[in-house]
């Protein structure tokens, strides 16, 4: 059982993907049934093993390929708080998209990349050695530009080749890392800390430039993060699942798994690359604010924001404190629920309304009155309002960053806040105190669209009033720093 | 050992048989005749597998007196991927190449030559003797040339013409170093070669016989004749053409390299071979990428892929062979050589069922076929991630093997073109890609049969699952190879 259940864990969402790129376009109950039947079964399974993981357990499931290849899943509690993440919000957001596309075509190649997304995604925050995280990594690359082209239009199609003119490099650097590092040290795995001395300083250094550039590029880290902005043109769920169920989040995971379970945050010290890794995530956070402050579209908007705050984590991992770890980590899940709830509401907004500009929000709050309450929540979870889930992730961060003797920190996050409200509260006003246009027209008597929004929103509240039990968020990742990379 | 001589004679009978049928009769006993030889050659590499290499003495007589067979774990991989791949030419060819569609004569020609191919690919795969080597790869590229001209166009036959002239002078050059060797040592049985008394002229015996089968390998500067002759051919014997008929020179030249001539093998030489190799993949993608017609770009791919078979001469040639990286290299290179076979076949004949489809393989024509044939399209990129070498495909696990000794041997250029290459591969299957995913969608495309369709998604399938089942395939290319074996990194 300990072997099989990472396995069975990554088929729940690999033989949905596998079957229903073989469905017709019509079978819709089928394809619905058997996507929606797999995320359920993925979310017992993970309940089920949160339990016995924070009584202390791990699976582990071993497949050797060529020697050298050894693809390892392993269940830590890292790997499940992402699962966790994923896993929720691959539900919430099949039962949104099927709402979303309902009987436009190709709706089985959709589901079935989806479906394979999410997999890679699974398996990705499951590897236990650097080597099956490269080859999930890839596949989370490769099942997402289907994705991204969807549409099939001349915008989509020019999405899809930034995408992968920013994401093949970037796998060959990742590629190049990870095969230098293991030329010396042999196959790493990510409970075995590998042996670093067999590289000179400088090497290691280069190492870890490669290795940032490699996952930075799925992270969005300034100047790496053109993709993002531009895959806007993807239909809305695509949006939710890069921005916060699977793309960025891999990237910012990289980040983590690199730092801590690569090199250490000990040597991350001692080579100095963590500071330079944090100012570069700091310059990535006022930019993206910044950027997003320019553009009047709404997902444009969005898509900037969380170039920014995908960088909280990165910010936090790169401080290698304990507390700044927290902050970042628990960013991850914070951030995840907040911007999906502001996507679900961004694409009711423009499949209700028509609208796509935010000049268009005018009086929205009382045409969709549910839809601007989720919008409002995530916009002031995103600023970091008491007692909201964004809150709970700068403070851990502000902490983290005077623990590690980097005050700076307290600036950075001070001026993000700031910008997070310049440009996030405007939106709020046209919503709710803005007349609205007289042709104004929309409604949302949807409630596959409006109801995962709603439990989003509500879960981002929820995670930042109950951020004191042990279940939440913050107490796992509060279980993972002190149990795995505690002093 | 029956399985050995049913995958050497049973192609040769077949062709022979097949100039005798009836129309009707002649696909249904190709196609019986390519299953028995997929299951003799399965039953082959069963047999290395678990009694080590198979050696025949053909007639009983033992080298010097005679000639000896030998089936060792590379040429049972090699004979088990081409068995795959003409089994799914001859089913994709049943569709493609009926008289009524293609004419007579190429309804006619294509089998006996595809199954002469095959015999003669067998032949050079199992032969321990340069003579023999020579007879067989002569075989192999009249019938090479002939596919090439099969069409009858002014194209094609410029085509083939060049093709044979490349392929006659390098003949020529490799039968001059054959001779030489002869002359020098009176065998060319390549174990009792391996340990002659070394003689003044072997550098000059293997420099010939190097330049003659580099020509037919099409390693650049030799490799302006491939392009219009693999995209001048009926896409089948394009599939043939390209995945195929370079790996028998290739295997050859490893032969002599690591098997008879080791003591030859200065490090400048193996240098020069590589560079070779790694200016292909540059060149080889470069043009790739400017090229405006599916067959093209995939012909031009294959110059790029061959190349990376080369840098397994400096990384586990000559000195390099005793050290601990030299079992990945060798074998990441027969990785390549493998899984840019299943892959490149798959290339070829989704293009020939887009030429069956629309009469054309232009990009421009290409667009929003995805959507007219999704298990097409869904092959085509199947194939183009292993050509990418991006995971968990077979070009990824020759790649990684490669990458990594290239890291150990402390030669990173190497990798770096690896890492290049791969890129520039990226670049230049994205176009057609992209094509056959754009939005307009083709007015008047043929029907396909599913049949046919999916036969090249079968073996782009297997070029993946070559890379995510590589311990088997691993295992078994150490099985009789050259050089102590070692375990890889």
């Amino acid at each position: 059982m300990t072997a099989a259940l990472p396995v069975l864990i990554l088929l729940t969402s690999l033989i949905p993907a596998g079957v229903t790129f073989f469905l017709a376009q019509d079978s819709h109950g089928l394809r619905n049934s058997l996507n929606l039947g797999g995320a359920v079964l993925k979310l017992g399974l993970i309940v089920w093993m949160l339990f016995a993981v924070a009584g202390g357990a791990t699976y582990e499931a071993t497949l050797p390929l060529a020697p050298g290849l050894v693809m390892l899943l392993r269940v830590d509690a890292l790997a499940l708080l992402f699962i966790s993440l994923s896993a929720t919000l691959w539900f919430l957001t099949t039962i949104y998209a099927i709402a979303y596309f309902g009987a436009k075509p190709e709706l089985s190649r959709f589901f079935g990349f989806f479906s394979l997304c999410v997999a890679a995604t699974t398996g990705l925050a499951l590897s236990g050695s650097l080597i099956s995280f490269f080859i999930f990594f890839e596949l989370l690359t490769l099942s997402t530009w289907p994705l991204v082209a969807h549409k099939q239009d001349k915008p989509s199609l020019s999405a899809a080749r930034v995408y992968l003119a920013y994401a093949l490099p970037g796998s060959a650097a990742l590629l190049w890392a990870i095969i230098w590092l293991e030329s010396a040290t042999g196959p790493v795995l990510f409970t075995d800390p590998p042996d670093l001395s067999a590289l000179d300083p400088y090497a290691l250094r280069a190492i870890f430039a490669l290795f940032i550039i490699g996952v930075g590029v799925k992270a969005a880290l300034v100047p790496l993060h053109g993709w993002l902005p531009a895959a806007m043109a993807a239909p809305a769920p695509v949006s939710a699942l890069l921005h916060a169920v699977a793309v960025v989040k891999a990237g910012a995971f990289g980040v983590v798994r690199i730092i801590y379970d690569v090199f250490g945050a000990a040597n991350v010290i001692a080579l100095g690359v963590g500071v330079p890794l944090a100012a570069l995530a700091s310059v990535t956070i006022i930019w993206g604010s910044l950027r997003a402050l320019q553009q009047d579209e709404i997902k444009k908007r969005l898509a900037y924001s969380t170039v920014s705050q995908v960088s909280y984590i990165v910010l936090g991992a790169a401080l290698a404190s304990p507390l700044a770890m927290i902050g970042g980590l628990v960013h991850l899940i914070h951030q995840g629920l907040m911007k999906i709830t502001l996507f679900f509401c961004a694409g009711i907004y423009d499949e209700r309304a028509g609208v796509k500009k935010i000049t268009g929000l005018n009086g929205m709050g009382q045409r969709l009155p549910w839809t601007s309450v989720c919008f409002s929540l995530g916009a002031m979870g995103m600023i970091g309002l008491p007692p909201l889930a964004g809150f709970v992730s700068k403070f851990y961060l502000g902490l983290g960053g005077l623990e590690a003797g980097a005050p700076w920190v307290l600036g950075v996050l001070a001026a993000s806040t700031l910008l997070n409200a310049t440009y996030f509260l405007p939106l709020l006003y046209r919503l709710w105190f803005l007349p609205a246009a007289p042709d104004a027209t929309g409604n949302e008597r949807a409630p596959a669209l409006v109801i995962p929004a709603v439990v989003t929103a509500a879960a981002a509240v929820g995670v930042g009033l109950l951020a004191a039990s042990p279940i939440s968020p913050l107490g796992w990742a509060t279980l993972i720093v002190t149990r795995e990379y505690g002093p | 050992m029956s399985a050995l001589v049913v995958v050497l004679t049973l192609p040769l009978v077949t062709a022979l048989t097949v100039l005798l049928l009836p129309a009707r009769a002649r696909v249904p006993v190709v196609l019986a005749s390519s299953a028995l030889i997929v299951l003799a050659a399965g039953a082959l590499a069963l047999a290395v597998w678990h009694g080590g290499p198979v050696t025949l003495a053909v007639g009983g007589w033992a080298p010097p007196l005679g000639i000896a067979l030998r089936a060792d774990g590379l040429a049972a991989a090699l004979i088990m991927m081409s068995a795959l791949v003409m089994g799914a030419v001859a089913l994709a060819a049943q569709f493609e190449l009926t008289p009524d569609r293609v004419g007579a004569r190429m309804g006619f020609g294509f089998w006996p030559l595809m199954l002469l191919l095959w015999a003669a690919l067998n032949a050079v795969y199992l032969s321990r003797d340069l003579f023999n080597l020579y007879v067989g790869v002569e075989l192999l590229s009249l019938a090479a040339v002939a596919l090439v001209a099969l069409s009858g166009s002014a194209q094609a036959l410029a085509a083939a013409l060049r093709y044979m002239i490349f392929a006659l002078a390098g003949s020529l050059l490799y039968l001059a170093g054959v001779v030489l060797a002869y002359g020098a040592h009176g065998t060319l049985d390549i174990g009792l070669l391996a340990v002659r008394v070394p003689a003044h002229t072997d550098a000059l015996a293997l420099g010939l016989m190097t330049a003659g089968l580099l020509a037919k390998t099409a390693l650049f500067p030799f490799h302006v004749w491939l392009p219009p002759a693999h995209a001048g051919a009926p896409a089948p014997a394009s599939a043939l053409l390209s995945a195929l008929v370079p790996k028998a020179s290739f295997l050859i030249l490893i032969r002599l390299w690591f098997e008879a001539m080791p003591d030859l093998a200065s490090g400048a030489a193996l240098l020069v071979l590589a560079a070779l190799g790694a200016i292909a993949v540059i060149w080889g993608g470069v043009l790739a990428l400017v090229q405006k017609r599916l067959k093209l770009i995939v012909a031009y791919s294959t110059v790029a892929q061959l190349g990376y078979l080369f840098f397994i001469f400096p990384l586990a040639g000559g000195d390099g062979s005793a050290q601990p990286w030299a079992a990945g290299a060798w074998t990441g290179a027969m990785f390549q050589a493998l899984s840019h076979g299943l892959a490149k076949a798959a290339m070829f004949l989704t293009a020939g069922i887009y030429i069956a489809a629309i009469g054309s393989d232009r990009l421009g024509d290409l667009r929003g076929l995805a959507r007219t044939l999704p298990m097409t399209g869904f092959a085509f990129a199947l194939a183009a991630i292993t050509l990418m070498g991006l995971p968990p495909s077979g070009g990824f696990t020759a790649k990684y093997l490669l990458m990594t000794s290239a890291f150990a041997a402390g030669q990173w250029p190497w990798a770096l073109v690896l890492a290049g290459g791969g890129v520039l591969a990226a670049a230049y299957l994205y176009r057609p890609i992209a094509a056959l995913f754009a939005q307009r969608a083709q007015t008047a495309a043929r029907p396909i049969p599913r049949a046919w369709q999916a036969v090249p998604l079968v073996l782009a399938a297997l070029s993946i699952l070559l890379g995510l089942l590589s311990a088997i395939p691993f295992d078994l290319l150490q099985i009789g190879r050259p050089a102590p074996a070692q375990e890889g990194l």
